[in-house]
């Protein structure tokens, strides 16, 4: 019988060094890199996750997007969630996770668990102040202009089907322009968008606080289109929000960094895939196999049988 | 509203049953935005006047002019024999729909509290929250935190089960009607806690809008609807 292999799999955990048995809740097959966020001096340990600042005063983006709002919005709105987040996620299997990995775990396939919401609205606004900058909106270019005008036929197209996805989340959510690539088979989620088309933007709106992540996309660009988002400044007239938000708001420089950095991951995949395909055509063993085959190897290559 | 001999005939759209005859069809009845009993104003300082007007003449009204477009073009598709479309509709008539059939509750929900907002309920209803709830505080308190707890936007509702005489509390979400979480549930009360219904006023403060919305809440009409079913 195969001997336990090293990758072990707790749901539960104790911390010797504090003495402690914390009560824990199990959740699903966790990655193993985990980073611990201890107080020094302290019995207990506090998940930290932080409420960062938009990367402007709250009232640069006026008169496109008011003081009060981002007053609201994000001293009230976005602080919540981070501090129920936090509150959630302390003494369960979530703690010192990254925000990411506490998102696709918790977001479960769609049968959500309770810490979703909070860590997926924290991150999701977080990525929200950053889409955008004051005097921003224009024109993309480089390659972000290229890939827009392969996959949607021109920048007008695409601005139509951003605005478009935008106007028609029913309810509350988000819209997104997100870099798709070929990756069928995702972990913890079901690819809403399984297709042959390799590595190509696409535009996709999501409900409450579902993000691409959980599809295994890399987002670029995303819209708030929860009514608090826009209240305040527009009332009920969401598409003037959102043609507001696209011609004066869109930090284009951003989004370019994102794509870049998602072609880059995307290389890197297929390129780990890759040698794991190789390595699996050739049948060597990888670092998880037991020693048994490779004795097996052994015997067959040197006619040292013992049985004759 | 006569119409003077020498104009042509209009249409009238507003605040009228307008019925379009299309050629070899029935014709297809319309829907309009219906009146409130009350002032924008009246239901101050629960919810402010500013919030009403939104909510009745943008909100209500722009779920009625789509649901409107919905049904016609349901119309057209049923006509065709066009299968793919009737399906495609379904979310937009559940939207728009839903939209129209709760807003329309929830006006009959309110009432100025010169005019009975805010009275507790008495006789059966009365009785029956007691019974199953143990007491009216015990009911607005569930009411509450589940209106508080709902994520995005939907509704909470006060229904009873008219198969089996209970009350029940559910939410539903987005503009979901009651009836989608069991098609014996009857709405007496409906709570809007999508943002609009109270953000200009209340911002992010959701638990102070339930909070203060029961003083406005007209139990008279959950009472007659409640005695309708279980009489």
């Amino acid at each position: 019988m195969a001997a336990t292999t090293s990758m072990v799999t707790s749901l539960t955990f104790t911390i010797p060094s504090l003495g402690l048995r914390l009560p824990t809740r199990s959740y699903p097959c966790l990655k193993p890199q985990r980073r611990f966020v201890r107080k020094a001096a302290s019995n207990v340990i506090t998940a930290t996750y932080e409420l960062k600042a938009p990367p402007y005063p709250l009232n640069a983006l006026e008169p496109h997007m008011s003081r009060e709002t981002l007053e609201y919005h994000w001293g009230k709105h976005h602080r919540t969630y981070v501090e129920n987040l936090n509150k959630q996620v302390v003494g369960t299997d979530l703690e010192g996770l990254s925000l990411e990995d506490i998102i696709i775990v918790t977001y479960n396939k769609g049968d959500i668990l309770p810490a979703f919401n909070n860590a997926a609205q924290a991150w999701n606004h977080d990525f929200f102040w950053e889409s955008m900058k004051p005097g921003g909106g224009g024109k993309p270019s480089g390659d972000l202009l290229d890939l827009i005008e392969r996959d949607f036929g021109s920048f007008e197209r695409f601005i139509e089907e951003f605005k478009a996805a935008a106007a028609t989340q029913f309810g509350s959510g988000w819209a997104w322009l997100a870099y798709k690539a070929n990756r069928l088979d995702v972990e913890n989620a079901v690819n809403p968008w399984p297709s042959e088309k390799d590595k190509e933007l696409v535009i996709v709106k999501s409900p409450n606080a579902v993000n691409p992540l959980v599809w295994d996309y890399f987002p670029l660009l995303t819209i708030d289109v929860w009514e608090h988002a826009y209240y305040l400044d527009f009332q009920n007239r969401r598409p003037d929000y959102i043609s507001v938000f696209m011609e004066k708001l869109v930090s284009w420089e951003t989004v370019n960094t994102r794509l870049e950095k998602a072609k880059a991951r995307a290389a890197e995949r297929e390129m780990e895939e890759e040698r794991r395909r190789k390595e699996e055509e050739e049948g060597k063993p990888t670092n998880e196999e037991e020693d048994d085959d490779l004795e097996m190897y052994v015997d067959n290559d040197n006619d040292d049988s013992e049985a004759e | 509203m006569a119409l003077r001999s020498s104009v042509t005939r209009r249409t009238l759209t507003l605040g009228l049953n307008s019925t379009r005859l299309l050629p070899l069809s029935r014709s297809l009845q319309t829907f309009s935005l219906p009146d409130l009993p009350y002032d924008y104003g009246a239901l101050e300082p629960a919810i402010s006047g500013e919030i009403m007007q939104l909510h009745h003449q943008k909100h209500h009204h722009t779920y009625i002019t789509n649901y409107n477009k919905a049904l016609e073009q349901l119309h057209e598709a049923i006509q065709k024999g066009d299968s793919s479309t009737v399906v495609k509709l379904q979310s937009a008539i559940k939207f728009n729909g839903g939209g129209h059939v709760n807003h329309s509750i929830f006006w009959k929900n309110l009432a100025p509290i010169r005019e009975g907002g805010g009275e507790p309920p008495k006789a059966s209803l009365g009785w029956a929250i007691d019974t199953h709830f143990g007491s009216l505080e015990s009911l607005i308190q569930k009411m509450n935190t589940e209106g508080a707890a709902l994520q995005g936007s939907g509704w909470v509702w006060l229904g009873v089960n008219k198969e089996l005489k209970k009350l029940v509390i559910e939410t539903t979400p987005n503009q979901d009607p009651l009836v989608t979480k069991g098609p014996h549930l009857v709405p007496l009360l409906g709570i809007d806690v999508w943002e609009h219904a109270y953000y200009l006023q209340y911002k992010n403060v959701r638990p102070d809008y339930l909070k203060n919305i029961w003083k406005v809440i007209n139990w008279k009409y959950a009472s007659e609807v409640y005695e309708k079913e279980c009489a």
